[in-house]
């Protein structure tokens, strides 16, 4: 089992901390893990975007020829990323900000108004992690309460966030379970 | 005890990893892409009661390392490509002091200021010395967060062993990747073998010193014969490289750092086709694995060098190897980062003979 998640959108959406928890989650599930942030001259309100590569085997490269997953925070991100997605994988859409679908017939898209549930558990800022319960909920890679605990690890000194979070990742996967 | 295992990002990993192979002092200035490091050993070596100092400059920072090497600390520095330019003449001097100290140069695009992408184009300067005279150091290329923690001990145990610097490069995606970690056991400073050499104070005992001006020939040339004495039994002794599927393989690509994880990953995939490749990495830059590159040579297989940088690794190769293989070579400059599918094309390039990727080398 080998899995490739790259994470896209901008600065201050919570891209990077996605993958991180992500990351977190997986190691603390005893798998291998790499997790490799885009790294160049960023500035505020530019692009940011993370691959985590989760395997049960060691992981060669950290850098993906093709992820299998997008996780696509805002259009630009779609736009971008949308080519590099291995043929028959998966894209996840930040519907609350992209109105567009993916225009390769050969992905699949799970579409999440990732800003409306998070606003509905208690904060806007939190649709970083309804995106990530609502990949973990669809994917499987990992169980929701192995990537709340990830996300406990990864985010250790802002413990006053872990009950949103924790909410905005179960808010993600109960999406994906029940269509709402 | 090892320590549990830990995601870190790799700049970081050798901060903690220096702090317990009892690292307690560190002296640098910024430079994009390894300020995690300094930033991380600003808190960590106050933690333990060592010292950091964030210098007016490369030049200073690396003559601090000098001093508090000659007083016995077991001491680092860490900068990117044009940092490290402005610190060779410290090193030449370390070298011709033989004073033990770990430099990082986590490698950017050059020449010049360049930018802050992965580069391996430092190659000459680690591995031929960028400062002046006759002196080498070793130099270690860590692939991955683990040997990142692991290479950092070795680093200090060479470089207290051996009396000379040592360095260790990696890249902007080395020290921003998070791998898991487990940490080898931490040492305390005071538990290491003590050191007659240093400068601590001479109550009690005849006064030493430690320079490297030499202005009589003779005692310089026996001071240079002194040194190579040393390179020579580093050489025989500190060799490092991973053999990765080169059984039987009719391609082996040689890379190392960055460009030979990337590297393995398209040599899996061309292995789950049932094609004969593998790869062959340097750990040690210098001394370079010659013995073990010169074997498989022999055995009439295609060596397909790759490497983030236009025509350095190679040179290596083509004397360690001459005529007894096809050498190829594939590099690519300036930061863009190739995917494992660019140098699975290079590989298949290769092994067909068709040219299309890189090109062969004539020796």
């Amino acid at each position: 089992m080998m899995v490739r998640t790259t994470f896209a959108g901008f600065g201050g959406q919570g891209v990077l901390l996605m993958g991180y928890v992500l990351a977190h989650g997986a190691m603390l599930k005893g798998l291998n893990v790499t997790y490799l942030p885009a790294y160049g001259a960023e500035m505020r309100g530019g692009t940011a975007n993370c691959t985590v590569t989760l395997s049960d085997e060691e992981i060669a490269s950290p850098v993906a020829s093709q992820p299998d997953i997008l996780v696509a925070m805002n259009a630009p991100s779609l736009e971008r990323f949308e080519p590099t997605v291995k043929p028959g994988g998966l894209i996840f859409v930040n519907a609350s900000l992209i109105e567009v679908s993916p225009q390769r017939s050969d992905v699949s898209e799970v579409r999440v108004d990732a800003v409306k549930l998070a606003r509905e558990v208690g904060s806007d800022r939190a649709a970083n992690m309804v995106m990530l319960g609502a990949l973990v909920g669809k994917t499987g890679m990992l169980e929701v309460e192995e990537a709340v605990r990830g996300m406990a690890e990864a985010t250790k000194g802002k413990e006053k966030f872990f009950d949103l979070n924790k909410a905005a990742i179960e808010r993600g996967a109960a999406f994906i379970c029940e269509g709402r | 005890m090892p320590s549990e295992r830990m995601l870190m990002r790799g700049a970081h990993v050798v901060g903690e990893a220096a702090v317990r192979a009892g690292c307690r002092c560190y002296f640098g200035y910024p430079i994009t892409p390894q300020n995690e490091l300094p930033e991380y050993l600003s808190s960590r070596l106050a933690e333990v009661g060592g010292t950091f100092i964030q210098a007016e400059s490369e030049v200073a920072s690396i003559n601090m390392v000098i001093g508090a090497s000659a007083a016995g600390a077991r001491v680092m520095t860490s900068s990117s490509s044009p940092g490290i330019s402005l610190k060779q003449e410290g090193i030449s001097y370390l070298c011709g002091q033989e004073l033990p100290a770990v430099i990082v140069n986590m490698m950017r695009g050059g020449p010049g200021l360049g930018n802050i992408a992965p580069s391996q184009a430092d190659y000459f300067q680690a591995t031929r010395g960028g400062g002046h005279g006759d002196y080498r150091l070793p130099v270690l290329a860590p692939s991955g967060c683990q040997e990142l923690a692991e290479l950092t001990f070795l680093a200090f145990e060479l470089a207290d062993t051996y009396r000379n610097p040592v360095m260790l490069v990696g890249d902007g995606l080395m020290g921003q990747m998070m791998e898991p970690v487990v940490f080898p056991d931490p040492i305390d400073p005071k538990d290491l073998p003590p050191k007659d050499w240093i400068l601590d104070g001479c109550k009690g005992r005849p006064p030493r010193a430690i320079y490297s001006l030499f202005l009589e020939p003779p005692v310089l040339y026996q001071h240079n014969l002194h040194l190579q004495g040393k390179y020579d039994r580093i050489a025989a002794k500190e060799v490092r490289f991973e053999h990765y599927q080169t059984e039987g393989a009719e391609v082996v690509v040689v890379a190392y750092g960055t460009a030979s994880r990337i590297a393995k990953g398209a040599v899996n995939r061309l292995r789950r086709e049932g094609l004969p490749v593998g790869l062959f990495r340097p750990i040690t830059l210098w001394p370079f694995p010659k013995e073990a590159l010169r074997q498989m040579a022999q055995n009439g297989i295609k060596i397909a060098v790759f490497e983030l940088s236009l025509g350095q690794l190679v040179e290596d190769v083509i004397l360690t190897v001459g005529a007894r293989s096809e050498i190829y070579f594939h590099g690519i400059p300036g930061g863009p980062i190739p995917t494992p599918a660019e140098v699975e094309d290079y590989i298949r390039s290769v092994m067909s003979g068709d040219g299309r990727v890189g090109r062969r080398v004539e020796v």
